[in-house]
């Protein structure tokens, strides 16, 4: 039955991809015809009188947003496609079905006689590039970075040198071959060759490692390469092509490189910087128009990559500075939905790009113009590879002097393979003017990507497994490693200062007493700013939980009856010192509590106890589950009375970013494994907040959860004695249960 | 006073073997060692409470109570020391080395339990054997930098924290538990995750260079 489901929505899809595919077509050359066409209505007008156009079609006034709408919904529909199909899209990546499509949609176009669109660099670059190097930034994962910047620099920045020499140089000597009938392509021809061809391109590399999840350390090192080695690429290319009309380059002309590399890099980086801070200030002062905030962090992202661009300098590193700035401020200044929107748009937005560029690239290749030369195509390729794996071989055996952590021969042979080319290479080559080696540069340039991202990309995965790389680790939020990542931060500086020596803990303790002194009360709005990290970090985790108890909550049945009497008993207690009482509408409060009452059925409470402190023994119910129930409904008076009185900034503060959610282990989750999402011990709320109301005196420690053992049990027991009586009284809702036995009314 | 630094690396090849270090690395801690002493051959807690840079540090006591405390030593004994000899002060630092390439994956491991036991004894203050809510609790407070508003949220997170362990490694205590505290098992299964003989080092000058004055 499934197979057959499968079967036909495999035909379904096909079949409405080839209809997509006709229909492009076919619109792609209607456009000439509809302008004639209205031409000879309008002459036929001029003889007699027209009557109302009723229905008329009038295309060309929307032709081109109309057919770039098109192309987008059909790359769309293309990799919704994939996905129907299961057993290919485990095999090949999803960029290489995409440049297939783009081959077939380039084809048929072809065979239509029409020109079909070609990856236009201006498009590429100014459009289609940047949201993916946002999305980059923004979420790159910083400490594993810093870490090994000194390692993903050196790949980057000699690396990519190494790689463009080289390719330049052997590519010179082969085209000496007298049979290759190239000779007469110079030097800085093949070096400007050399250069384009060289760097790793995070586009397709992002769309490759994505999928193979591998561990963190090595896809940084390869992502990272991938970011900074741009600076390298924009400075060698402008270099080898001013000079490629020349024809010869001086030394000084070399040393100004030198400084032009490091004005690019280093520019880029301020500029990046600058825009970073703009926006991170600028995000302190929206908390009253919440609805713009995702604008801001996408506009000056924005404007910094444009700006870096007008003034030739790296636009990717400007781009991928403002968002690593801009984010930990920006966080914690925003509000928790835009905090999903900006995430939402971005991945959004890159998989649009990175869809429509890989179609571009295999309609282009239809398009051409080619020039096959074997000899030079052949060795471009050799050469690529070898230039590759010499390259990282012989970098990180230099760089493994410096380095605590080596790096294996596994490592290496994964950094070697994961050099892939993509479409910053065959959109730099599209930029060359000359136009008879252009074509074959382009040539070579194509099959090098082809061959990368088909055979390297289908490969690097079965590789991975076969090579047991180590994979990336499913981390779960814990608050214990939290805590112990600051520990060891603490204790390893210490232990370096007892060692007198300044090393990389001092400098990054330095740092963030800096930021924490300084920065944050510049960049963060209200108390936030002074807030700890350890405690942000668990607001977080608590935040993310409530969200999901509610989200999880709205899956679960209703219960027959939800008393309004309960409901409207219900108040906010006074807020704990320091926290205003958010803005929190009436219905949607309602909204929340009978969300959260729904799940009064499915209460587990998987730790039953942590000490004995909290067993109150209370001497009108004795049976098991009623004291059980009973610490549910405390806890759960405190997670939803802290959930509703969260200050309104905070309320949205965004999750945690490596939080992983996962029912069964979520350290507060009341659920056992049977039912997992269903109603964490949920079903407390309405009577736990309807006591709260009555007794408005209790110190602050009802505002958290708490759970285990305390050593003033004394405290503890006359709260216990007078909850059950008073819960006893406002519980309303008995509801069927498997397990409690709800005896009170 | 003391042996002349560039010797005591080759005088006492025991010291190599035991601490794991290299000869140039010694010498650099032992002139360390003597700056920090004023040339003398222990070091107490005066000594390396007086270093500036560790003014800010928000958990100094501990580590300084790391340096005296016999379990650090590999001796198997309890309590704390009053002043430390330069062997004992190597063999505190020893406990931070990187794993090298050549370690098998069974040495990794024992390095990792190692560097787990350091942070255990820092944790566990009494010495029992267990780290305690209270102790805990004194952990987050000092990470916390807690002024008197922070007292509360460091006990939440405490309590959270201990949750977390005792559900993960205890699954179905009965009604009747108490969850006495962290034991070493434990302790290893929650930061298991973390990979700490990758994490837990720092790296150690090989080449004879050491800056001057105290901190």
């Amino acid at each position: 039955m499934a197979g057959l489901g499968s079967v036909c929505s495999r035909r379904l899809a096909g079949f409405v991809s080839l209809l997509l595919l006709v229909f492009m077509a076919v619109i792609g050359s209607a456009s000439p015809d509809a302008a004639t066409g209205a031409n000879e209505t309008l002459r036929n007008s001029s003889e007699h009188r027209k009557a109302f156009p009723v229905l008329a079609f009038n295309y060309e006034h929307v032709s081109k947003p109309f057919v770039i709408s098109l192309w987008i919904l059909l790359a769309l529909l293309m990799k919704l496609g994939f996905h129907l199909i299961p057993r290919v899209s485990h095999i090949v990546p999803e960029s290489c079905l995409l440049i297939f499509v783009g081959l077939l949609v380039g084809g048929i176009i072809k065979a239509m006689d029409q020109t079909p669109p070609v990856l236009d660099t201006k498009l590429f670059f100014l459009y289609l590039l940047p949201p993916i190097i946002l999305d980059a930034g923004y979420f790159l994962p910083i400490r594993p970075f810093t870490e090994n910047m000194g390692t993903i620099l050196v790949f980057a920045v000699v690396g990519t040198l190494w790689n463009a020499f080289f390719i330049g140089g052997m590519m010179f000597a082969v085209c000496q071959i007298e049979a290759a009938q190239v000779g007469h392509v110079d030097l800085l021809s093949c070096l400007l060759f050399g250069s384009i061809i060289s760097a790793v391109d995070p586009v397709a590399v992002l769309a490759v490692f994505e999928e193979i999840h591998i561990n963190e350390l090595l896809h940084i090192l390869v992502f990272g390469e991938s970011l900074l080695n741009d600076a390298v690429t924009v400075v060698l290319y402008h270099l080898f092509e001013e000079f490629a009309h020349e024809g010869t380059v001086t030394v000084g002309d070399a040393l100004l490189g030198v400084v032009s590399f490091f004005v690019v890099s280093v520019g880029g980086v301020m500029v990046g910087f600058i825009y970073g801070v703009l926006g991170a200030f600028t995000s302190r002062f929206t908390s009253h128009s919440r609805v713009i905030e995702p604008l801001f962090v996408f506009l000056y992202s924005y404007m910094a990559y444009l700006s870096a661009e007008v003034f030739h300098l790296s636009g990717i590193m400007s781009l991928i500075a403002c968002g690593v700035i801009m984010r930990p401020y920006v966080e914690a200044n925003i509000s928790h939905k835009s905090y999903t929107t900006i995430k939402y748009f971005l991945k959004m937005w890159s998989s649009v790009s990175e869809t429509l560029i890989f179609i571009f690239l295999g309609v282009s290749t239809v398009e051409g113009p080619h020039n096959w030369n074997w000899i030079f195509v052949i060795f471009t390729l050799i050469l690529c590879l070898l230039s590759r794996v010499l390259g990282v071989v012989g970098l990180t055996f230099i760089i493994n002097k410096f380095r605590i952590i080596k790096l294996t021969k596994k490592d290496q042979f994964i950094v070697a393979y994961g050099g892939l080319r993509g479409a910053i290479a065959f959109s730099l080559g599209f930029l060359l003017t000359d136009t008879e080696k252009k074509d074959m540069f382009l040539t070579a340039i194509i099959t090098v990507i082809f061959f990368t991202v088909f055979v390297q990309g289908m490969t690097i995965r079965p590789l991975v497994e076969l090579l047991a790389v180590k994979k990336k680790k499913e981390s779960k939020a814990s608050i214990n490693e939290e805590i112990h990542t600051q520990f060891l931060d603490h204790l390893l500086t210490g232990i370096e200062d007892i060692c007198g020596h300044y090393g990389h803990h001092h400098w990054k303790d330095k740092l963030n007493r800096f930021n924490r002194k300084y920065v944050k009360k510049w960049l963060i709005a209200g108390d936030r700013s002074s807030e700890p990290q350890l405690i942000s970090f668990y607001n977080k985790m608590e935040m993310k939980e409530a969200m999901m108890l509610v989200e999880s909550g709205s899956a679960a049945k209703l219960p027959s009856l939800a008393s309004a009497a309960s409901l409207q008993n219900a108040q906010q207690r006074a807020p704990p010192k320091q926290r205003a009482i958010p803005s929190i509408s009436k219905t949607r409060e309602q909204e929340i509590r009978k969300i959260l009452r729904a799940n009064l059925q499915k209460t587990r409470q998987r730790l039953r106890s942590y000490s004995r402190h909290d067993l109150f023994s209370d001497p009108f119910e004795d049976s098991m589950s009623e004291i059980r129930f009973r610490k549910q409904r405390v806890q759960m008076e405190r997670r939803m009375s802290h959930y509703l009185t969260v200050p309104a900034n905070r309320q949205e503060t965004p999750s945690a970013r490596k939080v992983w959610f996962e029912p069964e282990h979520k350290v507060y989750t009341y659920d056992e494994s049977e039912s997992p999402r269903d109603g964490a011990a949920l079903e407390t709320l309405p009577d736990t907040v309807s006591l709260l109301s009555e007794s408005p005196q209790r110190p602050g420690q009802s505002s958290r959860l708490r759970k285990r053992g305390d050593t003033e049990p004394s405290a503890n027991a006359p709260d216990s004695q007078e909850e059950p009586q008073k819960l006893s009284r406002c519980f309303s809702d008995p509801g069927p249960k498997e397990e409690e036995e709800e005896g009170e009314g | 006073m003391g042996a002349a630094p560039t010797r005591i690396g080759q005088q006492d090849p025991e010291l190599v073997e035991r601490t794991g270090f290299s000869p140039e690395q010694i010498n650099n801690l032992h002139k360390r060692f003597l700056q920090l002493s004023g040339n003398k051959d222990t070091i107490s807690r005066e000594n390396l409470n007086d270093i500036p840079a560790l003014a800010y540090n928000p958990i100094k006591s501990q580590i300084i109570e790391a340096f005296f405390d016999k379990r650090n030593q590999h001796d198997s004994e309890v309590g704390s020391l009053e002043e430390i000899t330069f062997q004992q002060f190597l063999m505190v630092m020893s406990h931070f080395r990187p794993p090298t390439l050549e370690m098998t994956a069974e040495e990794k491991e024992a390095m990792r339990k190692e560097k787990l036991r350091f942070l255990f004894n820092m944790h566990d203050t009494d010495g029992d054997g267990k780290i305690t809510l209270e102790e805990y609790r004194k952990v987050v407070e000092e990470l916390l930098s807690s002024g008197s508003i922070e007292q509360e949220s460091a006990k939440e997170i405490t309590d959270a924290a201990m949750l977390e362990v005792a559900s993960t490694n205890v699954p179905h205590m009965g009604p009747e538990d108490f969850y006495e505290g962290i034991t070493f098992e434990h302790f290893e299964q929650i930061l298991k995750g973390l990979e700490m003989e990758s994490r837990m080092h720092i790296r150690f000058l090989d080449t004879a260079t050491v800056h001057c004055g105290k901190s």
